[in-house]
């Protein structure tokens, strides 16, 4: 094969559209997940610069750069986009992109749902984030704790905007998990049975079912309180007898699972990951399955886990203790597999081994500290401290967010058919690294000397100056890491070297095909007879020896056309469906305006379209009709 | 058995089921948990209410010496149960109708099972006399003086309700929009499948109507 002089062109079958309309049309899992991926990043720069602003605001005693209440509103959406705009999103990059990859398909099951799934997504993100422009964020937490975000103690269009904008995001998700789960249930390739289903796969799976299991009752939490501030009920109404602990107890259900659906697709890429740079299989693959399995149902029974502090008796202390304490084994089985995967391997230290082998370290010590909080007597030391602050950020940005690194430098060749830049990524990887441990270590000591989270500022001389100081540099470390990942996907995206079909040596389905694959992605459907097929034919440690060094670079592949392969229409009607609901929403939102036209326009007009676009889109066929051989 | 180019070709799944099968399992999985919110926050809060009126006991309101009954009507709700649980027949023998089409008929007994357009037209107008009685039932507690504003048996009732009611009226929109394709070009054997789906569902709400019905209405 020809070694390819520069400038290099990622081979792209004719047939493939271009354009702004090709992006709103598309039904393709492989550009649905590269959007999903550069609007979750987004999403992340704007997150990020609230918490750089936040702790700015808690560098020094007593400053005033920020006033108490855009302190609330930042901290409100910095946790809001980061769990529900940028980790979530960007695991679901991962699932579009990867899903169908690894299992041998040549699509999702409903690519337009999928589509609909994004635009969603898109439309009640900006929903929910462009009231921080105005002041008007939403500011009762990304937890929101009725009744302090009932009309009586939160009026104003803050709470309405969250609520409405979860609502809208919720629908999204839901509709992604129904795809996932069909897809991974009935699209496997022949042989490809459960146990030789690649771990990012399974994981996925898990979480699909988390999601459309936990985001239902979130979904009626909500209801509950869109009608209250709305219609005047008295879900969350302690004078006509309402239960203080409702909406705890109905968040924690959706929202201890939620805390599964961010880390486990991590695991999943981190397993993937693993086996790819230390050249070995998975070590314990069934034992991983199980965990992950495991992980997921005990995820449902530890959700008071989140309320010791507010009494409910020792009987629910001691079983949401003991609940805690268990679920902890399969997660340290799954550390001991990944160590055991390393051990004894031919290890290559890429960036992405490098994030994934950090995501260990960081997701040990949060589930180290996680077990702290898991004894009631213990927690109460440390709930609502900078302590319980320190340890969730060491599971989502050290746990979640790397592993999502490690996903991204291994996949990106996937998603563009060109390698991100080692060197700048091992510069993101160790500025990255020292940033994130030394703004969320010192929060475990000023946490423990009774720093309360959530506070605007504070007072000199507790003993925390130092540790928030020490935390404040360490987010502005992460500012240079985080342009010089921006600054390595810009370039890498325009000239980093080209892929070929599988630049790591890596074992799965997904590195047999193309890069970017086709896109009806293979040509012919694999026959799966093991779980690292590429290594059947090419032992592991007969690939490529020296990382991100291009071997070759495929002709274009054939079109769909010329092999007879039936494609999806380009169509626009998921975007214009998803369009509906923040219009529908949105005049919801105008009900209390003393002109009552704006809001029967869009409210109803937002709902017709929203009938309208739906009977249009389920009486066009998905594709053209083929006739059987 | 090994799988040939043919086998894995369009239309091929792992499971042989059909995708759509599947996903409305899943969305039926996931309404349970909907549901199921619903059903244990009414539970919850039942008896809790700080004033009247009360599902099964009367009450006099303290300031007024008003006395309002108990609200629950069971006699009108046993009707209008029995009238969703008749609906479901309809729809199995809709169903069962639209997979027969291209069997012969030889008697009118045969031709009436066989009607795809008359079971379908009966399934949907079940629904909409559930519906009917629902909103009888809805007018007459407002006008007993319970709104969902009133106090915590009034929000989570109509909530949980209305929420089953939006349920159904979906299914009769689904009903009635299948009712169309049937008289437009007649639904066969092919159809089958999207039939099947929406009769899933449609004893799905009929299910969820048996809890409410026996938890709200029934266990005092």
């Amino acid at each position: 094969m020809a070694t390819i002089a520069a400038p290099l062109v990622v081979p792209r079958t004719a047939d493939e559209p271009y354009g702004v309309w090709s992006w709103l049309a598309t039904t393709d899992h492989k550009r649905i997940g590269t959007l999903y991926l550069f609007t979750a990043l987004t999403f992340m720069l704007i997150g990020g610069l609230e918490a750089e602003i936040m702790r700015t605001q808690l560098m020094r005693p007593n400053q005033h750069i920020v006033s108490a209440e855009l302190y609330n509103q930042l901290f409100t959406m910095h946790g809001t986009t980061m769990i529900f705009l940028v980790i979530m999103p960007l695991s679901a990059a991962f699932f579009n992109l990867l899903i169908p990859l690894q299992i041998g398909a040549r699509d999702v099951a409903f690519p337009r749902l999928n589509a609909f799934s994004y635009w969603v997504y898109l439309f009640g993100g900006i929903f929910i984030t462009l009231p921080i422009l105005f002041g008007a964020a939403p500011n009762g937490g990304w937890f929101g704790y009725a009744p302090l975000t009932t009309k009586t103690y939160s009026p104003g269009l803050n709470i309405d905007f969250w609520v409405i904008g979860l609502q809208i995001l919720g629908i999204s998700s839901l509709a992604a998990g129904f795809n996932f789960i069909t897809t991974i249930i009935n699209m496997r390739a022949p042989g490809m049975n459960l146990m030789r289903m690649p771990l990012f796969t399974w994981m996925s799976f898990v979480v699909q079912f988390l999601i459309i299991l936990a985001f239902p009752v979130i979904t009626i939490a909500l209801v509950f309180l869109l009608f209250d501030r709305f219609f005047g009920t008295n879900f969350y109404e302690i004078a006509r007898g309402a239960d203080p602990l409702l909406w705890q107890h109905l968040f924690w259900i959706f929202g201890h699972p939620e805390v599964y659906i961010l880390v486990l697709p991590a695991f999943g890429l981190v397993s993937e990951v693993m086996p790819t740079f230390a050249r070995k299989p998975l070590f314990g693959y069934p034992v991983m399955v199980y965990s992950g399995i495991l992980i997921g149902m005990l995820g449902f029974g530890v959700w008071a886990h989140h309320m010791f502090a507010v009494g409910m008796g020792p009987i629910a202390d001691s079983f949401f203790a003991v609940t805690t304490m268990l679920i902890a084994i399969p997660t340290g089985v799954k550390i001991f597999n990944w160590i055991f995967t390393l051990w004894g391997g031919s290890i290559r230290f890429t960036t992405a081994a490098m994030f994934a082998i950090g995501m260990v370290a960081m997701f040990t010590i949060g589930g180290i500290s996680g077990v702290m909080h898991s004894s009631p007597p213990a927690d109460l030391q440390q709930t609502d401290t900078y302590f319980v602050v320190g340890h969730f950020h060491y599971v989502i940005f050290g746990g979640s967010l790397m592993g999502l690194f490690a996903g991204l430098y291994t996949y990106f060749p996937k998603f563009t058919g060109r390698l991100l830049d080692e060197r700048l990524g091992k510069w993101h990887f160790w500025v990255n690294f020292f940033g994130s441990n030394l703004v969320f270590f010192p929060m475990h000591f000023s946490g423990l000397l009774g720093m309360p989270r959530r506070i605007w500022t504070y007072d000199g001389g507790q003993g925390w100056d130092t540790f928030n100081f020490l935390s404040t540099m360490g987010a502005y470390l992460l500012i240079p890491a985080t342009l010089i990942l921006v600054y390595n996907i810009w370039k890498s995206t325009k000239s980093g070297r080209i892929a070929g079909n599988d630049p790591w040596g890596a074992g799965t389905l997904e590195w047999s095909i193309p890069s970017p694959p086709p896109p009806y992605n293979f040509a012919v459907i694999p026959k799966v007879t093991s779980r690292y097929p590429l290594w059947d034919v090419k032992p592991p440690l007969a690939s490529t020896p020296v990382p991100n060094t291009p071997t070759h670079s495929e002709a274009p592949a054939p079109t769909a056309a010329e092999l007879g392969i039936p494609m999806p229409y380009h169509t626009l009607k998921p975007f214009l469906t998803a369009l509906a609901l923040p219009i529908m929403f949105g005049g919801l939102m105008l009900m209390h305006l003393e002109n009552k036209l704006p809001h029967y326009v869009f409210m109803y007009g937002g709902a017709a379209m929203l009938v309208g676009c739906l009977y249009w889109w389920l009486t066009t066929p998905l594709e053209p009709e083929h006739h059987h051989a | 058995m090994t799988a040939t180019a043919a086998d894995v070709g369009h239309g091929y799944t792992t499971t042989g089921l059909p995708h759509r099968k599947i996903a409305i399992w899943a969305f039926i999985g996931s309404e349970c948990m909907l549901f199921a919110s619903l059903i244990s926050t009414y539970l919850i809060y039942k008896g809790r209410s700080i004033a009247g009126p009360f599902p099964h006991e009367a009450w006099t309101d303290p300031s007024t010496h008003h006395v309002y009954k108990a609200i629950l009507n069971i006699p009108v709700t046993s009707c209008s149960t029995f009238v969703l649980l008749m609906s479901s027949l309809a729809m199995v023998l809709a169903l069962a109708a639209v997979e027969n089409r291209d069997v012969p008929k030889h008697t009118l007994g045969d031709r009436i099972l066989g009607s795809s357009k008359l079971w379908l037209f009966t399934t949907a107008a079940l629904g909409a006399t559930f519906l009917s009685f629902q909103a009888y039932e809805f007018t007459s507690f407002v006008h007993e003086g319970l709104t969902i504003r009133t106090n915590l048996f009034g929000s989570s009732f109509f909530t949980l309700t209305g929420f089953h009611g939006a349920h159904v009226t979906a299914g009769v929109l689904w009903l009635l929009t299948m009712l169309g394709i049937d008289f437009k070009r007649g639904l066969g054997p092919k159809d089958a499948l999207n039939v099947d789906i929406m009769a899933l569902y449609w004893h799905f709400v009929d299910v969820v109507w048996i809890a409410i019905f026996t938890l709200i209405y029934l266990i005092k």
